[in-house]
This record gives structure tokens, sequence and C-alpha cells, in this order.
């Protein structure tokens, strides 16, 4: 369960191609890094395997599942497919719990009740256990990051999807987040990641995909791509970054 | 009374080829400016035309206009709302002519000349009203939905006159009270009769006249003035012209040429 | 006490300055005003028809009394409005190609509405539907004249809300979307309570315009305040009813106005 396969996916705005087919396997309990410039296509693939975005041509499998097929309601795989965000897009005018209910009680049809003690549970585990009736706007950036992590995973989804969601965060709020990932990874959640933190990268992930104009130019285990990068560009990327 | 006024008639008869009771008190020297509605409805004046001296009132401004040494062609029409007639300054006429009541609180505020002509008040309805059930007693006029031309005296008649059940609803004007009448929104309306028939025969698809209060009741008694501005000259010269027409019966006749019969509307009990 | 900087001290002059100059021109103002405009020949005329002692406390009750005719309209109106302008905004709003009549007839609607004078439709609706041979008490120039003041006033509602819709951020929409919530509780849980937050503002002063607007009815025959006022004025012959009116409506809305344009920096100043 919880696999997620694509085949030659491609995807362009206008005439600009920005996924140029991609191949990529998710195994359960995987971890999956995605790295490369910006414009590499790194998030649009993401908002592509949570169908934020059609694609244009090629398949993506769920469990071996077409989602992707032109006409499918892409509500019931988002439910199964979170996602989190560089800019966390909490909703401002709920609390941090209530961010959390929305999803399980109109999806899953779970009461305010049934819902505040996992979630309370879950908001305590993260360090916001005195946060949850904080509005948005009364939070650190780490702090909503961290709600918006909660709030996905509120639907207890089979995948993670993370767009870069240190990158707008000041310096010293980063490694709250990065802990989450940390405990999530522990937990055997399925991830896939957009990002720019290498170090983590290498320190956690399974897979590490280097994307260069909306392709995947190499991927393998981080020792490899990251000590012993085959591609030119990657070495250049590499050596920017590092 | 009468004997002075009739002096006075005679005194400025006397005077009247050179220097004459007007002199130095119009708007322009030599010129008598008269002011009508816009539009000018019938039978007051015919057309929208008072130059022409048809219709009553045309008629009235013309004869009195004679009577003060005027000559027709010394006669200059303009046009005013009922809120420019009252607005302070400066008028634009020197007698306003539309069918102005005469009642203590405006003669507050601005001057009416006596009166020129007094009116009976008529209900104006539908036939299919009278169809229904309204006849000409008051305690059947109780009950109706009545409409009104908010700047006449008939607000206040309708209260004193009939004292109807529901509050009555009000227009800018006649269009307005006849276009309420026709969508069923009122039954019946109070007018001065003259306008009244006009509004029965001529505007109204099924329009019907239900009775008149007489013109010569006793209590509130509708009589239209010649508005002038407050304390104005002219009212003394005007108030003698009127007097010598209507004591050589030249008022009287005009009446008769231009106002029908109204002899046909049942009085209301 | 803290002695003052340079900049403090130098400000400080500069703010007294500005002050005693604000003063100055104020009573400038006013002494013109009080004084001069008594001098004018008209005044006392002026004085007489508009501003009438005795005539506004005759008056003045009665003009209350019909102004709780305006208030009831006003009151049963709004909500209707405020009903209406969101199904407008929502219906203009449609993805659904099957909807998309709606969505035609929408867009018609704020067009119409928001191109008419508001007397117009009042006159057309309140006179022309009864017309048709409606029986009492269906062709009441209340019923039809309020429908008018709704039409008019929810097709600029409408389109004060879709424009607080259209502020709020796609990633508002995506993140709702992410979390696999279907696109009418997005709009109705995420988007729309934002969206009617951020136009508050804008509608209060829609709806004072509204408490002034409602006078229109009398056209149709409602003897509401206007009407009254112009009922006394034909009586008397005299405008100061008319005074009595406006300062009755400006006791509602400068309030209203005022809190509208407190709530409106607010929320600027919590943006930016």
């Amino acid at each position: 369960m919880g696999d997620l396969v694509l085949e030659n996916v491609q995807k362009a705005f206008g005439d600009n191609p920005v996924i140029r087919g991609i191949d990529l396997n998710v195994a359960r309990g995987e971890m999956i890094c995605l790295i490369g410039a910006s414009g590499s296509g790194k998030s649009t693939l993401l908002r592509c395997m949570n169908l934020l975005e059609p694609i244009d041509d090629g398949r993506i499998l769920l469990d071996g599942e077409d989602i992707s097929e032109p006409g499918r309601d892409p509500q019931p795989v988002r439910q199964r497919i979170g996602m989190v965000f560089q800019s966390y897009n909490l909703f401002p005018h709920m609390t941090a719990l209530e961010n959390a209910m929305l999803a399980p009680r109109r999806n899953l049809g779970k009461s305010k009740t049934e819902l505040r003690e996992p979630l309370a549970q879950m908001f305590e585990r993260f360090g916001l256990g005195d946060r949850m009736n904080h509005y948005p706007d009364q939070l650190s950036g780490g702090q909503q990051q961290r709600v918006a992590i909660i709030r996905a995973l509120a639907m207890q989804p089979e995948i993670m999807l993370f767009d870069e969601i240190t990158s707008a965060l000041d310096p010293e709020l980063v490694g709250e987040v990065l802990d989450v990932l940390r405990d999530l990874r522990a937990q055997g959640m399925t991830m896939v990641l957009a990002t720019h933190e290498m170090g983590f990268a290498r320190e956690l992930a399974d897979k590490v995909c280097f994307l260069d104009q909306g392709r995947i130019l190499e991927e393998g285990p981080p020792e490899q791509i990251f000590d012993t990068p085959k591609e030119e560009r990657t070495r250049a990327f590499l050596s920017r970054v590092l | 009374m009468r004997v002075l006024t009739t002096l006075a008639a005679l005194l400025l008869a006397t005077t009247a080829s050179a220097e004459t009771c007007a002199t130095g008190k119009t708007l322009k020297e030599g010129v008598l400016t008269v002011a009508t509605g816009n539009p000018a409805y019938f039978p007051w004046v015919i057309d929208d035309a008072p130059e022409s001296g048809q219709g009553f009132e045309a008629a009235v401004a013309y004869a009195l206009a004679a009577e003060m040494g005027f000559g027709a062609d010394q006669v200059e029409w303009t046009r005013t709302s009922f809120d420019q007639a009252i607005q302070p300054g400066a008028k634009e006429f020197d007698i306003n002519l539309q069918q102005y009541s005469i009642t203590p609180e405006r003669e507050e505020m601005v001057d009416f000349s006596d009166p020129y002509y007094t009116s009976a008040m008529a209900v104006l309805t539908t036939k299919s009203v009278v169809e229904a059930g309204a006849s000409a007693d008051v305690a059947s006029l109780k009950s109706l939905v009545w409409g009104a031309d908010a700047n006449t005296t008939a607000v206040p008649m309708l209260t004193d006159l009939i004292a109807p059940e529901k509050a009555p609803l009000l227009y800018d004007d006649n269009a307005d009270v006849t276009a309420a009448m026709q969508a069923g929104q009122i039954d019946a309306a109070l007018f001065d009769l003259p306008t009244a028939l006009y509004l029965s025969a001529v505007v109204l698809n099924d329009g019907a006249l239900l009775g008149q209060f007489p013109a010569d009741r006793s209590e509130n008694p509708d009589q239209f003035g010649m508005l002038m501005e407050k304390g104005s000259a002219l009212k003394e010269c005007v108030n003698a012209a009127l007097a010598s027409l209507k004591d050589s019966g030249k008022l009287a006749e005009i009446e008769a040429e231009w106002m029908q019969a109204t002899t046909g509307v049942p009085l209301i009990k | 006490m803290p002695t003052q900087t340079r900049r403090q001290m130098f400000e400080a002059r500069q703010r007294r300055r500005a002050n005693t100059i604000a003063a100055a021109s104020t009573l400038a103002v006013f002494v013109a005003v009080i004084v001069l405009i008594p001098l004018t020949p008209g005044w006392e005329n002026v004085q007489r028809s508009f501003f009438n002692g005795a005539v506004f406390a005759k008056t003045f009750p009665g003009l209350l009394n019909a102004f709780v005719m305006d208030v009831a309209i006003f009151l049963w109106c709004a909500p209707l409005i405020a009903l209406l302008g969101l199904a407008v905004a929502i219906a203009r709003d449609l993805r659904s190609p099957a909807l998309y009549p709606l969505r035609l007839l929408a867009i018609a609607y704020t067009d119409i509405f928001r191109g008419l004078p508001v007397i117009l439709v009042i006159y057309l609706i309140g006179f022309g539907i009864p017309g048709l041979g409606l029986p009492r008490p269906w062709n009441s120039p209340y019923i039809w004249g309020s429908l008018a003041l709704i039409l008019v006033y929810a097709s600029y509602v409408a389109e004060v809300i879709r424009s607080g819709i259209e502020s709020i951020h796609d990633s508002q929409r995506n993140a709702a979307l992410s979390l696999g919530l279907s696109g009418s509780d997005t709009m109705r849980f995420v988007i729309l309570p934002q969206a009617i937050r951020r136009v508050v503002p804008a509608n209060m002063n829609l709806f004072v315009a509204l408490q002034k607007d409602v006078a229109l009815l009398s056209f149709i025959g409602p003897v509401e305040i206007f009407r009254q006022a112009g009922v006394y004025k034909s009586l008397m012959a005299n405008f100061t009813p008319y005074v009595g009116a406006a300062l009755i409506f400006l006791a509602l809305t400068i309030p209203a106005t005022r809190y509208a344009d407190y709530l409106m920096n607010k929320q600027a100043s919590a943006r930016s």
C-alpha cells in the first residue's frame, strides 16, 4: 500500500514545458528528496503528484491505479496524499486546532470531540501543546509550518509531499521543522520532499533525485549523489549550494 | 366691504391710462410676468400653451392683466414647480397661478391674492372599485385605500373629510397617482373637481368619479389664490383687479367657459 | 524627563507651528461662515424658509415618526440583500459547465442592475409588476419597492463579495484542495469566511447608502420621512422639514460611515 509510480510524466504551462518526461518510484516507507535549482520543476512535480496540476501526458499510479486519468475526480486521491507548502497556507480565520480539524470533519465525517484528543496528542508531540487555540498570526513561522504539517497528517495520509517547507523560515526556526520530519521518518511515513537542505537530505533520504530542466538527471542513494555525482551539471549545482 | 372694493376698482379704472396701480411694482417695467406649471394641465391651461389664453387660469391671467392695465402683449409667461414658487429669494414671477390652495400656514411664507376659484373636492376612482361596492358616503370611503398628490392640500383634507382607516399613499404628481390606481395599489384619490374630471375622462382607462364634496362647504373650503412673494407690493393691485373682475361678472363668465358642468357628480353624504 | 534629541526638538517645533496654523485657519473659516452669511441680504428669507424654529418644532416629531418606516424598510431589505448578493457572487464563480446558464444570468443581472438608476428600477418594478394585475396584498408598493431596492443593492453587494473572493490568494484554495476538501467545502469554509470578512467595510458603506435610498420608495406611495417632509413643506410652504429630515438621516449615517472607515483603516494597517 502507498506505492506511487510516475511514468513519463509531462507538464507544460502554455508553451513552456516544465516537466519533460519523469519516471519515479516511491515505495512505501521511503523518503525521497528532490533537489535542483529553482525552476527545475521540483514544485510542479509535487503539485502533479497531489493532482493540483493535471498532467499533460504520462501516468501516475497509486497502488497500481491510474489516478492521473483525465476527468477523474481528484478529491479521494488528495485525501490519501498530504501536502505541505513553502508558505504554510494556514487558514487565517481558524485557530491551529480548527485548521487541523476541518478536513477530517468534512471528509471523514468525524466530530470535533472525536478529533480533539488525537489531535491534541499530535500538537503535544510536535511541541505545540500550548498553541492549539492560537490563530496563525499569533504563531511564529516555524510554529505555523508545524501546524500545517499536523493539518495534513490529520487526514492520516499514506504519502506526504513537502514543498520546500523550510525555505521561508528564518534560519533559527528551520531546525524545529526538520525535527518534525525526522519524527515522521522514524514512524515510517512515506515522504517526498523538494528541499534545499542538503545536509538533511543526506542524513535521512533513501533516494535523492537531481532535477534539471524538467528531467531527473541523476538519482541514487544520497552518498552517491552528494559524493560521486556522475553528471557535470549535478556537480556544478552541488558546488554552488554546498 | 363690497362697496369699498368697488370704490377701489373705480378709482383704479380712472387712473389706469397714465399711471396704474402696478407701475413700478412688477419684475420688469411694463410687463406682468405670470407663472404656471410645467407642464400645465387641462382645463387650467389648454395644450400646455398659456400664451394662447385658452384654459381657465390662462384666461383669468389675461383678464386680470387687462384690468391692471397690461395689454396682452405685456404678459410674459414663465414656469415654476411648487418648490420654486416657495423658495426664498427673489421670485421669477409677479403672480403664480397653479391651483394653489390658500392656507394660513402658507400665508406665513408667501402672499396669496383673494381667491379666484373655489373648488369642489372630488373622489377619483375606477369603475371596478365602484362595482366592488364603494359608494358616495363617508362610511364607505373610509375603508378604501387612498392616494393623493403630496404637494396639494388634498392630504390634510383626506384626514379632515374622510379620515381613512389605512394610511394614504402619497405621490409626486397626477401621473404617479393614476399609475398607482391603474396598478390597483390605491382605490381612490382626492383631487379638485376639474382635475378629477380630466383624469377620469382622459388619463384613466376605467376612471370614475364617485362623488364630490361641494365647493361651498362651510368647513375646509379649497380656494385657489395667486401666489406672490411675501410682502408683494403688487398684491393690492391684483386684489383690486380681481374684485372688479368678480363684480363685472367677467370671472364667472371665464369659469363658465372653461370649467365643465359639475352637477353630474353626486354629493358625498 | 529625558532630554530631547535635536531631531525631537525640531519635530516638536514643527508640530506646534502646524497646530497653530490649523487652528487659525479653522477659526477664520468659522468666523467667516457664522458672521458673514447672516450679513447677506437674503439671509433672513433663507432662515425663515430653511431654518424656521417654529416649523421645525412642529414637524420634527412627525418626521421622527415617519423615519420608523425608513428603518423598517431597511431592516427587512438588508438581510435579503446580503443573502441574494452572496448567492449571486457564488453563482458568478461557478466553474461547472452545466451551471453556465446560472453564471451567465448572474453576470447579466449584476451588469443590468448596477447600470440603472435606483429610482428607475423602483418605478418600473413598483408600478410595473403590480400593474400586471396582481391582487391585494401582493401588489403592495412596499413589497415591490423593497424588491427593487433589494435587486439593485444585491448587485452591488455581489460585486463587492466577488472582489473579496478574488482577493483571497490561490494558495488558500490550493491548501484546502490538497487536504481533499471538495470545491464547495473549500468555498464555504475557507474562501468565503475570509472574503466576507475582508469586504465588511465596503459593504457597510453600501448599507449606509441603502439607508438613504430607502427614501426613494416614497416615489411610489409609502409615506416615509422624505415624503412626510415634502407634505409638511407643501402645507407650510417651508423647507425646514427637509432640514429636519436631513438631521435625522445624519444622526444615523455619520456614525455608521465613521465606523466603516474605522474598520477599513484597521484592516489596511493589519494587512501592511
